[in-house]
Formats: structure tokens, sequence, C-alpha cells
């Protein structure tokens, strides 16, 4: 261990650390703000939210995104909901007892003290995107409904719709865009960020290409905000939208910010199941549909009859069975891996066998089919419009899918990363979910990070800003930073092979999958390993990209994107074979009890691991953060 | 299947583009129609050329960024469908498909299939939101909104901004964008306050971005992928009345 | 110069003329249908009410209204013509739109010219006749505005003319009478509704009404 990580945990019991955090923390004064300038890269739901409370507050934000519109950002996607310790059902909820089913639900791999944070933080989020107008689903006497969510016992999701991703979003796009209109908030869409610049150690501005017209800009700022999302799309077939990519973490990360336990993906258990070869991406259908749709297989696993014709008897509704007190509702992790399972024993169904059934007769039947309309009507009509199937009339064929990245850029209790100057919020952090990250917790992240804890935090490091001019973009470092990324750009046209970066994708994803996916081996991850790193030889020698960098040119985003996956590839796999246990996401096959579920060994491995870029992708330096636990105590997480 | 296709190539937004043709053989019936593309640029790539430019994110039908005129019609042949849901199976072996850019004086082209649609972003930025900053929100139950107001809203709010409802009209209006968004936050308490401050912004702005007006030919709500209600229209009209004369 | 410019402004306008003309019509349609009474109650009766139209004050000002009208509703349609092409850009090479919305909603303008056109003839064989021209005079001495139009209705291609003519104002206000209502603000779903059905109703009752008359003439009189 090189550096030693400082987590700046504030001091004091859990449930007060923030406030203690709060009281302590600089401020600027607001005439101080508007000399000050941040870049905020990304315009998801952390990055939009941060953007515009920023500005609000008076600080000059510069906005940028790949997409064409800020709207467009992967936040939109989200269908389930969104968790807050309301408590509006009265059955029981509080700000510790939903922090505590997300550290469970992470499987006691999360810091403590940020996990407390976000559940402290959540019941304002309800406050403020209600009060931007988006329309959360409500009782008949008006006020706000909730339903309940994989991975815990009380009702604390709040939704709209199947989209409520989409409408948080535009909540937070349209106080983005009011910004604009003020002034505070420059926007820079259809701007990809290629690489970070650092002066002196800090971070001070940005390189980004104009998509557009393919001119290569230099962005100055006193500090530098990464709302870019996760990496789920490293897979190739993912929930993730094509765009989704992780070069601006692991151009930061190539910087000197640490990565942090990057192999822990979720695959997400409700995806619709791949059809063929062509497939460029999985559809992923709102676990809500957990709440009211039953699970199952048939016994048999040379079943032939359809469906509807399989008597109730000759059918396994498999997660009921192992997991009675959660059922359907079992964690994602769990849902995903027991999924795998049944398709691995040859149950699986769908003509490539790759899928289970998520069944609503009953619900149907119980509570008719004018609440299933309302409930999940969005989800049953897409789920027609992709498999021509109508699902009130037969049940609906899912499978497993790489959706969200628990790991990302190492951050303090202030989301900084180890480049000071540098802050990573929402999905591009890795600090809330641990292992696992519960339903409807992620677009809670992405905005309590943007609304409530980037502003005090980002402040906190400005008060020792304002002394420091403006950025000079003709520093020599910018010129390294444009030079550099100009290279690798020329180095992808002239290489003038016959394979397509998305081609290269495709086998890098299955890969992935496969050897560091549902379930990881020692055998498997090293073989991963040495074929990552021939790929990687293959994709320098024998990438095709046409066109120049001077004219719009997705191949060369693409190229871009994908180099940067070849290389985090291998630090996923070096992440999940370092780690000798099972926990949450991350199953290793030799670390599992006789029943087959994850084994964790809190003795050795009761740590998130922060690596360290080393000059080259295939020697990273380990750092680890120990994870200590003051309130709770880790225990077998079961959801029996 | 086999498909021929006829595809709008512009090299930049100053060039003049027209059709090129170009034949797949290998397109199966559960691709999505962008899988068909992605196919056809693998092969363009390989042989050198410039792939077909297009735009596209989610795939899902969610981001609102794709969105092609095919075979004349915005987003396809299925009504209330984007681009990325559409699939193959709606056409049949040897048929001629013709992509174009949605095309409108706001929507230039950026390249091939690609446009910009950042005038809709200029319409949200002149008023289409709720002034209140974070930390402003009272406790989210002290305002009742009862189910079917809420229900209202969402189905205007549920927008994705894909600009299909400009492409498909004749007069490239963009008043079903436009109004969805004024109605949203006009049913609901919170926006309501701002109503009439933000429908003439608006609608000004509207003008402004160089879009057409609305003739209430109610072809919008057929092509939108939401399938977003045409009385939204009336509601931003009545509106606008209602604050020009009151003000 | 805004004022002028705003489209919904324009829009408002258009739909305020169109209503009024609408009006309009019913008015006239009322009137006409004195020419299907017997043949003399007809003359006297028709000829009292044109000379009782001509010489009231009250009409006058209500006519000037309606040629404000009809040149309001005409420029402005020429005026949104313009700013639609515009808004249009380059155009589609392909281009199938029209199936999601009816021919005669997207051709307004069409159908508009057609009337206008239709228009500038009646006003010359009957309105300038009636105002400028010679007229011999009835046996109450009021001019014998019936004779004419009984005449013109005597032709053949006459009637086929003023019946498509007909046909494509009914085209134009089945749209135009609902459309008008929307671009005012009705944006209720059931008054929205009966306003479009009764819309219907009204076109597909001066459409009849409008065609009955000359057909009735040609083939009686």
């Amino acid at each position: 261990m090189k550096n030693s990580l400082n987590t700046k945990i504030p001091e004091g019991p859990l449930s007060e650390k923030w406030n203690t955090y709060k009281k302590k923390a600089k401020l600027v004064s607001p005439n101080n703000r508007k000399k000050l300038e941040v870049i905020v890269v990304g315009t998801g739901l952390a990055g939009a939210s941060a953007a515009a409370s920023l500005a609000e507050m008076g600080y000059n934000v510069k906005s940028f995104c790949f997409q064409d519109s800020p709207r467009r950002a992967h936040s939109v996607a989200a269908q389930g909901g969104v968790n807050a310790a309301k408590n509006y059902k009265n059955d029981g909820d509080s700000v510790f007892r939903m922090f505590y089913d997300t550290l469970k639900g992470g499987d006691f791999r999360s810091r403590e003290a940020n996990t407390y944070r976000l559940a402290e933080c959540s019941a304002n989020l309800i406050d403020q995107a209600t009060a931007q107008g988006v329309p959360f689903a409500r009782e008949y006497s008006g006020y706000l409904r909730n339903r309940s969510f994989g991975g815990v016992q009380v009702s604390r999701t709040f939704y709209a719709r199947g989209q409520t991703g989409q409408q948080l979003l535009l909540g937070s796009y349209q106080a983005l865009m009011r910004q604009v209109n003020t002034g505070k908030v420059s926007l820079y869409a259809r701007h990809e960020m290629l690489d970070l610049v650092l002066i002196d150690g800090k971070a001070k501005g940005i390189i980004a290409r104009n998509l557009d017209t393919g001119n290569v800009e230099r962005h100055g700022a006193h500090a530098v905000v990464l709302a870019t999302g996760g990496f789920g799309k490293i897979y190739y077939l993912s929930t993730l939208a094509m765009g989704c990519n992780v070069s601006a973490i692991w151009r930061a990360h190539k910087k000197g910010a640490f990565m942090a336990n990057p192999s822990w993906t979720q695959i997400h258990p409700t995806c619709l199941p791949q059809s063929g070869e062509y497939q460029s991406k999985l559809t992923l259908m709102s676990e809500s549909l957990r709440n009211d749709g039953r699970i199952w297989v048939p016994k048999d696993k040379n079943e032939t009859r359809k469906a509807n014709d399989i008597p109730e008897e000759e059918r396994d509704y498999y997660l009921e069975r192992k997991y009675p007190a959660f059922g359907n509702l079992a964690p994602r992790d769990i849902a995903s891996r027991s999924a795998k399972e049944q398709i691995d024993e040859g149950k699986g169904v769908g003509e490539l066998k790759n899928a289970v059934y998520l069944d609503f007769s009953r619900a149907l039947k119980e509570y008719g089919k004018d609440v299933i309309v309302e409930r999940y009507g969005n989800l049953f009509s897409m789920y027609k419009k992709i498999t021509d199937i109508d699902a009130y009339l037969e049940p609906m064929k899912i499978s497993p899918a790489a959706h969200f990245s628990m790991g990302g850029l190492w951050v303090d209790y202030e989301l900084m990363t180890t480049i000071p100057g540098l802050f990573a919020i929402g999905e591009a952090n890795f600090s809330d979910h641990g292992a696992n990250r519960l339903g409807a917790n992620s677009l809670l992240q992405a905005c309590v990070d943007g609304y409530f804890v980037l502003p005090y935090t980002l402040q906190n490091f400005l008060a020792d800003e304002i002394k420091n001019p403006k950025t000079d973009i003709n520093h020599p470092e910018f010129d390294k930073a444009e030079e550099a990324v100009k290279k690798q750009m020329e180095g992808f046209l002239a290489t003038k092979g016959n394979k397509t970066a998305e081609e290269f994708h495709k086998v890098l994803g299955s890969e992935l999958y496969d050897k560091c996916g549902l379930s990881r081996s020692k055998e498997g991850l090293e073989k991963a390993i040495e074929n990552i790193r021939e790929l990687r030889k293959e994709f320098k020698e024998n990438l095709i990209v046409p066109g120049d960098a001077s004219e719009v040119n997705s191949e060369l985003e693409k190229a871009g994107r994908v180099a940067d996956y070849m290389e985090i590839a291998e630090l996923m796999c070096v992440d999940a074979l370092q780690r000798e246990e099972s926990c949450g996401a991350h199953f290793r096959i030799e670390y599992q009890t006789e029943e087959g579920e994850a084994k964790r060994d809190d003795a050795n491995f009761c740590y998130s691991s922060a690596w360290e870029w080393n000059k080259d992708p295939s020697t990273p330096i380990l750092n680890k953060e120990n994870l200590t636990f003051e309130t709770v105590t880790p225990s077998v997480r079961s959801y029996k | 299947m086999k498909i021929h296709l006829k595809i709008w190539r512009q090299k930049d937004s100053q060039s003049k583009g027209g059709f090129k043709e170009y034949t797949l053989d290998d397109v199966h019936q559960e691709m999505s129609f962008l899988e068909m593309l992605d196919t056809l640029n693998i092969k363009l790539v390989k042989k050198g050329e410039h792939p077909v430019e297009f735009d596209h994110d989610c795939r899902e039908g969610i981001c609102g960024q794709c969105g092609v005129m095919i075979n004349g019609i915005a987003h396809g042949p299925l009504k209330n469908t984007t681009t990325c849901q559409l699939h193959m199976r709606s056409f049949k072996d040897g048929d001629t498909i013709y992509v174009e850019p949605f095309k409108a004086a706001a929507f230039p082209v950026v390249r091939d299939l690609k446009i910009n649609r950042s005038s809709l972003d200029h319409i949200i930025t002149s008023g289409g939101y709720v002034s209140v900053d974070t930390g402003q929100a009272p406790e989210a139950n002290t305002i009742p909104i009862t189910n079917e107001i809420a229900e209202a809203a969402f189905d205007s709010a549920a927008c994705i901004g894909c600009g299909a409802c400009v492409a498909s009209c004749k007069n490239s209006s963009a008043a079903l964008f436009t109004s969805a968004k004024i109605t949203q936050l006009e049913l609901l308490p919170q926006g309501k306050k701002e109503t009439r401050k933000r429908v003439v912004a608006m609608v000004n702005q509207m003008e402004e971005e160089g879009f057409g007006h609305c003739t209430n030919t109610e072809a919008c709500q057929v092509e939108c992928p939401e399938d977003i209600s045409v009385l939204n229209i009336a509601r931003m009209n009545y509106e606008y009345n209602k604050s020009k004369i009151l003000n | 110069m805004w004022y002028v410019k705003n489209a919904l402004t324009r829009k408002n306008l258009m739909a305020l003329t169109g209503l009024f003309l609408s009006f309009f019509l019913i008015i006239h349609l009322l009137g006409n249908l004195q020419l299907l009474l017997p043949v003399e109650e007809a003359r006297l009766q028709y000829n009292w009410y044109s000379h009782l139209l001509a010489g009231n004050i009250v009409i006058k000002v209500i006519s000037i209204v309606l040629y404000a009208c009809i040149l309001l509703h005409t420029i402005d349609a020429i005026y949104m013509s313009l700013k639609s092409k515009k808004a249009n850009g380059p155009g589609y090479a392909k281009d199938n739109r029209g199936r999601a919305s009816k021919w005669y909603a997207r051709n307004m303008m069409f159908l508009g010219s057609i009337i206008f056109l239709f228009l500038v003839i009646h006003f010359k064989d009957f309105w300038y006749h009636y105002k400028f021209g010679e007229m011999p005079l009835d046996e109450n001495g009021n001019k014998d505005l019936y004779t004419l139009v009984i005449a013109a209705f005597d032709q053949l291609w006459y009637v086929i003319l003023y019946v498509l003519a007909i046909i494509a104002l009914g085209y134009h206000l089945l749209h135009g009478v609902f459309s008008a209502h929307r671009t005012l603000g009705l944006y209720h779903p059931l008054y929205s509704k009966i306003v479009k059905f009764l819309g219907m109703a009204y076109a597909g009752i001066m459409t009849v009404g409008y065609i009955i008359i000359p057909v009735f003439i040609y083939l009686n009189r």
C-alpha cells in the first residue's frame, strides 16, 4: 500500500456524522461564488441535479453531455422507483431501517457513514422532486403512494408509473435548463470528455471533443465533477444505453484517481432474453414487476408445452420455495443467480432456453386487469412492442442482464476522489451500495449526491480556491493532454485493420459475462485476463475506423470507448480474482455454502479495494479501505 | 430476409443530401430497426466507407434520441412507437425501405440521419420548469394532489422529446411538445402559479426557433411514441389566450 | 409588429373570422331556402328579403364585418401557409405522413382557395349584379334577384360548379369548425368531443342544404 486512504468520515455517532460535517464545513460567501467555475460532466440525475444546485447557489457551471440533449442521459430509463424513509405507510420504516436494509443488501461491503447519509437525505429528495412537478403516483386522497421493492419488508418506494427515472430526470433537467436561462450554466451537449487535466496535482479542467464538429476543446475550472454513470455496457449486452461508457472515469483513473471494486456489477434479474447474435441491448423490465409477478420454471427440463398448458403442480416457483420470507422479492443478486442456476440446469424456457417465466395470472385474478394495467400498463405494452407477446394472456419470459456498476471511482466522505478537486457522484462513484445495490436506490443515490451532498462538500473544497484565479487553458498541462488525446485518435484512424470497435466490444463483453459475470472462478478469471490481453493486442493492430477526426464520426467515438473498456476489463478480472470470498453480486464459485449461497469472509476481505493506476493496465496497485462497522454487526445475509 | 434500403446521406448541414441504395441479405425478423442499421454499418466500415450516422442511445424507447422517417413516416409504420422499438417483423422480405432524417427548419441535419434538436431544449429553457431551488421544497404531502390530477399530469409529462410530432406535422409545429410541458405544470399546484408567464415565454420561444403553427390535423398524436393527447395543444391555446387577456 | 407575427394570435384571428363566417352561412342558407317555395311566392318573398338586407343599416354594418372577415381569413391563410413552408425547411423526398390525418385537414388552404375562387364568381354573378347592375323589378317594386338566380341555376355547368364548390366548403367546415374551437382553447375531453360532433353535423347540414337548392331549381324550374 503506497497511499493511505483518508476517508474523512466525521467523528461522532453515525446519526450525527452528516450534521457534524455540515456544521464544520467551510463556506463560500455569495459574492465569491460567482468567481468560481465548476465543470460537471454528465447530465443524468446526479450531474443535472448537481449542476443546477451549484448554479442556484451562484457558482458558474459548465455542464457536459455526449447526448444531443441533457434529457437523454440514461437515468431516464430507470423504471421502478425511488426509495425514501418517509414512513408514510406506518409500517415501521425509519432512516436506520433503510440504512440497514441498504447495508445488508450490499452484503456489508459499503461504507457505513455514506450509506447512512443516503438514507438520511432520502426524505428531502421526495420533497424536492414533488416541488419540481414530478408526478409521483398518488392515493385517491391525494397523498403520495408507495410500493414495496426487492430486498426490503416495508413499502418505501415512490414511483411515477414505470417511468420514475424519466420523471425525476426531467425534474432535474428542467432545473438545469432554468439555470441555463439565468446564464449560470453553460451547456455543452454533444461533447465528450476525453481527458482530465491536472495542474500541480489538482483537477483543473478537461479536454472535450465536440462530436458535431470534431473540434478538440479545452475547458478550465476550479473543480471538476464526474457524474458519468456506470459502465455495465462493458458486457455489450446490458440494460444500459449504447453510449454509456467508462471513458471519463477511466481516464481520470489513469491520471491518478483510484478505482474501487470495479468488478462489482449488478446483473438485473428481470430483463428480456437475448434472441440472436445481432442483438445490441437487453431491455430491462422493472423489478417492480416482481411485486405481483411470480417467477417459475417447469419442473421437467424436457418440458415442451406452452406455459399456460403446464399445470400448477409441474411448475417450480423456485424463489418462493428457496426464500419463503421474501419469495419473488429476494434481492437482485439472489434472483439473478437463482435464474442462472435454473437455466444452467437446462430448465430455461424460450427458444434458446435462456429465460424463466414471470407470471401474472394470479395477480390478474386477484386484483383484476384494471389494477394491473394501472400499475404496469406501460411495461406490459413495452413487452408487447418488443416481443409481440401479450403478457396479460401468457407469462413473460425474462432473463438476467448486466445493469449497474456498484464499483467506480473511489471517493471519500466528501465524494472527492484521490485527486484533489476531482469529485465523482452518482453511479460513477463506488460508495453507497456495497457489493449489491437494492432496487430503487440508484435514483436515490444520484439525486442525493447531486442535490444534497455535493453542494456542501464541493463548497468545503472551493472555499480554499477563492484565492486562485481562473484556470489558464494555455497551461502546458492542457497542451500535453490535448496532444495525447489527438495522438490516440490518430492512432485509431491509422490502424486500418478489419474489425470494427463494435465487434471487439462484443467479444470482450461475452468474455466478461462468461468469466466475470454472475459467477466467477479463479481459473476462469485467470483465463479471462489472458484473453483480454490478447484481445487488447488485436485491438491495437486490427481496429478499423473510417473517416477522420474532424467530422462527425461515431466509429471514432466508439473506438475510444472500447479502448478504455479493454483496459478496465482486465482490472475487473484482477479485482474479482483478488477477492477470495463471495459477497453480493460477486459470487466466486470456490466460496459458497453447502446450499450454494454466497460465503463472505469478513476476517480477510472486509475492505473496499481501491486500485491505483501504475503505467500499464496489467500492473495495478491495490489499496485497501478497511470497512469498520461501528453501529451494526455484519451478519450472514439471509433472505429465507 | 432481404431488404433494400434507400438511405439519406448528407455529409454536413451545408451539403446537399440524397438517397443512397444498399441491400442487406441477412436481416432477421426479430432484429430491431436500429440493429438492422448496425448490421449495415459494420459492412460499410469494413469496406472503408463512412457508416450511416444516426441518433440513438437507450434503445428501449425512453430517451427520445432515436428517430428517423421510415418510408415517409416518423418512427416507421407502427403507431406510437419509437424507431428503436420497431422490429423488422414489421417488414416483408424484399421490401424497399426509405430512411430519411426528421426534417424541419428548426431541426438542421448534422450528418446523414443525425439532426440537431436543441431547439426543443431552448423551449424548455424559456420556461418549462417550476422555479424552485434545491432546499426550498416543503414536505411533499403538504399539497395533496388527487390521483386523477397526478395521472393526467403524468400523461402530459410522459413526452420523451424525440421530435416525431414536429416531423409528422405538415407545418413542422412543436405545439404538442410545448403544450405537453405547459399542461403538466399547469395541472399541478406546484407549477400553476407560473403558468401565465411560462406559457407566453414558451410559445414565443417556439415561434423564435422557427417552428410552424398548429392546424389541428392531429397527426402528431398518432405518431407520438407516448400517445400524448392533442388536447394538450388546446389547453396551451387556452392558457395562452387567458394570459394574454388577463395580463 | 410582434402581435401580428405571433402564430397563436394569428390562429385566433383565423378561428374567430372562420366561426363568424360559419355563422353567416346559416343565415345565408335560411335566406336561400326561400327559393324552394312555390314559384310565385318564392319570387316575391326572396326579392323582398334581398331588398330588406340591402336596405338595413344594421345589416350593412354586419356585411362590412363579413367582408372584413373574408379578407382577414384569406390574408391570414396566405400568411400562415408561407410561414408553414418556411418552417418545413427542405421537405421529404418520400412522404407518407398523410396516413396519420384526414386529407381535408391537411388541405385547408387548397379547399379555401376553391371557395375563394367560387366566391369571386358568386359575388360577380349575384352580389355585383344586384348592387350595381341593371335589374328588372318585380310586382312589389323590389329588384328581381329571383329570376337572375333561377336563370343561373338553369345551366348545368353552373350547377356542377356550384355543387363542387359547396363540397369543398363542406370539407373546409368539417375540419374548420372543430379546429377553430381547439385553437380558441377548448380542451375539455368531453366538450371537445361534443363540439367535434356538432361541427360535423353542422358541416353536413350546410353541405346538403346548399346543394339541394341549385339541384332542385335545375330539376324543377
